[in-house]
């Protein structure tokens, strides 16, 4: 939580608060969503579409326990199909939530106050969806915990010099911090709820999620400390992360994977698509919850700029992949730019180019860039973008390595679709909830940024001069 | 005389301003027991009660430090005592390979201990406070600023302390039962 308590209303930018509000006013309209508006028809038919949805993923994850990984499309030689793809996409996503919520808040941006609860949230059911796919993955599903090194009478150990390992420590950490960073961010607006509601079951939930905070300054002291402190840890945590998920593939030697620039363009692809998706999520809250005056104008042209420029070094990213392929000489390696452009895959590489690089392009204009409906749009394209990118990644790769004896086609059955439709149902139905029952916009954070947080006293050092 | 069912006495203020120079009175006049509340994390006022230093730094190091050794010994052990596998000759303690899950359990455990750290130092979970005895103070969330001497401060005194405070010019001053 950054000390600043300027807002903005310069001519160019939008503000980040509306002006006019007080404390209070922010402490009621954010705690009313969550304590006095009445569950609408909108929200039961949205919340009812995601509950089938998810229940569409039960039953599809039972019948993949029941028979196993071959109601799947994937056979060798591509092994990775649907599962590993929406992996990445998934913890990809997340990303954005911890780089507005730790990045930002280390670089004093206060814009990022009024979105870094539910872009938090956003992270933490992106990285439980993209965790699940991992697991249902494994063979045999119920031994997952074989991956974890613990004492066992099989005298085994996991393999520590294999990325599939680092892989389970990165993800894991992820999960564990993004969800105790979003927690601890949530006590004093818990504390909040439970002072504002007059039900007494609802007091006493959320006094016991609150933990008895009392908003002392001394526990603020060491919250802030804290915060902060995790602000700067999970900053190269999630530069660890989609780093971790790159080596996966770098760390082999399939012709597309074997490249040192995996890593950074993973991360940057990564939060691209994790702004992508605070948009599409932004949007409609913002609108249905009549919040315009918290996520601002401001907020949802950063979050254009943000991915814009991320775009651009994707886009970097692509072409270098090009130039190396070429430039290197390696056959197999020229062989698969050809394959790119003109295998079996060919028309998905397209898709790519032309939703992930040619498309956003009209974010440059200020006019698109502040028009939420034009913004929605292009975030839903950056996203199938994104998706065709690890698809690209993963499949075009497998399907056709060094040997054309061993060339194969990849082609997903009902179950590969509905395990993945089955996440998106899930991660909506988490949103749904996690807007009814949580405040959505930071009531304390936001505090901060208002006129009325302005300290005009002399600091203390100055008045015992 | 002091009152076992007092446990001290509660000032109110609506100006981040006013309650930043009363909590600074009060330190000045003597009183070491006290602590103030606002709805947002303002740092002139725990410096002006005092309070300028706290350990959540320290536990966080700690804990970084021990999950960055636990982790490269573990892995260390487990690749050169409890496990070793030949593979081409290559080393056994092979230790660029155990760099990354080093570094994440560094960063998991001080995290973790940044957390509880804090959590532990103010006390928490702790459901049952005097200062929720006052109705008013259900507005330390919202939008108003709060001092409480405690009446286990040597200079508290029940009649000259409410004095004290209400020259303040507090919103409101109230006793708080314990």
């Amino acid at each position: 939580m950054a000390r600043p308590t300027e807002v903005e209303v310069g001519e160019q930018k939008a503000p980040v608060i509306q002006p006019g509000h007080t404390f209070a006013s922010i402490t009621d309209k954010i705690a009313a969503i969550v304590l006095l508006r009445p569950i609408k028809g909108g929200w039961l038919f949205g919340m009812l579409i995601c509950f089938l949805i998810l229940q569409w993923f039960l039953l599809a994850v039972c019948y993949l326990f029941y028979k196993g990984v071959g109601i799947w499309g994937v056979n060798i030689p591509i092994g990775w199909g649907f599962a590993i793809v929406n992996f990445v996409w998934w913890i990809g996503i997340g990303h954005a939530g911890t780089l507005i919520s730790a990045i930002l808040l280390l670089l004093r941006q206060t814009w990022r106050n009024s979105i870094n609860r539910f872009a938090e949230a956003m992270t933490l059911f992106a990285v439980a969806c993209a965790g699940m796919f991992p697991i249902l993955h494994l063979g045999r599903p119920w031994l997952f915990y074989w991956l974890f090194p613990y004492p066992n009478t099989m005298s085994y150990w996991p393999n520590f010099r294999s990325p599939l390992v680092w892989d389970v420590f990165a993800v894991t950490t992820y999960l564990t911090i993004s969800l105790v960073f979003w927690f601890v961010g949530l006590i004093p607006d818990l504390a909040s709820l439970r002072d504002q509601t007059t039900n007494r079951f609802v007091r006493v939930v959320y006094g016991l999620l609150a933990m008895g905070w009392r908003n002392s300054v001394r526990h603020w002291n060491r919250y802030e400390t804290a915060y902060l402190l995790l602000g700067g840890l999970a900053t190269p945590l999630v530069l660890s992360v989609h780093t971790v998920v790159s080596f996966d593939f770098s760390v082999g030697i399939v012709p597309g994977w074997h490249t040192t620039i995996f890593p950074p363009y993973f991360v940057a692809g990564a939060i691209y698509s994790g702004f992508a998706m605070v948009l599409v999520l932004a949007i409609p809250i913002r609108k249905f919850y009549n919040i315009e005056d918290f996520i601002t104008m401001r907020h949802l042209e950063n979050s254009a700029m943000v991915m814009l420029a991320t775009g651009w070094i994707v886009a970097y990213g692509y072409a270098f992949e090009a130039f190396m392929n070429w430039y290197g000489g390696d056959p197999y390696e020229t062989f698969l730019r050809w394959n790119r452009l003109h295998g079996p895959y060919a028309g998905f590489y397209y898709a790519l180019l032309f939703t992930n690089l040619v498309v956003p392009q009209i974010l440059w204009f200020k006019k698109i860039r502040t028009n939420p409906i034009w913004l929605f749009f292009i975030s839903l394209d950056v996203l199938v973008g994104m998706w065709l990118e690890r698809f690209i990644i993963v499949i075009v790769s497998l399907s056709r390595d060094f040997l054309n004896s061993a060339f194969g086609m990849y082609y997903p059955t009902q179950w590969d679709w509905a395990i993945f439709i089955g996440t998106l149902g899930f991660f909506s139905a988490c949103m749904f909830l996690f807007l009814r029952l949580l405040p959505a916009v930071s009531i304390s954070e936001l505090k901060t940024l208002i006129p009325q947080a302005e300290i005009t006293v002399k600091h203390e050092a100055e008045v015992h001069q | 005389m002091k009152d076992p069912r007092i446990f001290g006495l509660m000032a109110e203020f609506d100006d981040i301003n006013d309650a930043i120079k009363a909590a600074r009175s009060t330190y000045a006049a003597g009183y070491r027991k006290i602590d103030a509340y606002a709805p947002f994390p303002v740092e002139e006022l725990s410096e002006a009660i005092g309070f300028h230093r706290n350990g959540v730094a320290l536990v966080c190091l700690v804990g970084g430090l021990l999950g960055c050794t636990g982790a490269f010994i573990l892995q260390w052990w487990i690749n050169t005592i409890s496990y070793p596998i030949n593979i081409g000759g290559r080393p056994l303690n092979s230790w660029p390979s155990f760099i990354i899950v080093t570094f994440e359990m560094t960063i998991l455990f001080s995290g973790l201990s940044a957390v509880f750290g804090m959590l532990a130092l103010n006390g928490l979970p702790m459901p049952y406070h005097p200062v929720f005895n006052v109705p008013r103070f259900d507005l330390a969330s919202k939008d108003r600023f709060f001092i409480v001497i405690f009446a286990s401060d040597k200079k508290y005194d029940p009649a000259g302390t409410r004095q004290f405070l209400e020259g303040l010019n507090p919103v409101s001053v109230s006793e708080v039962p314990s």
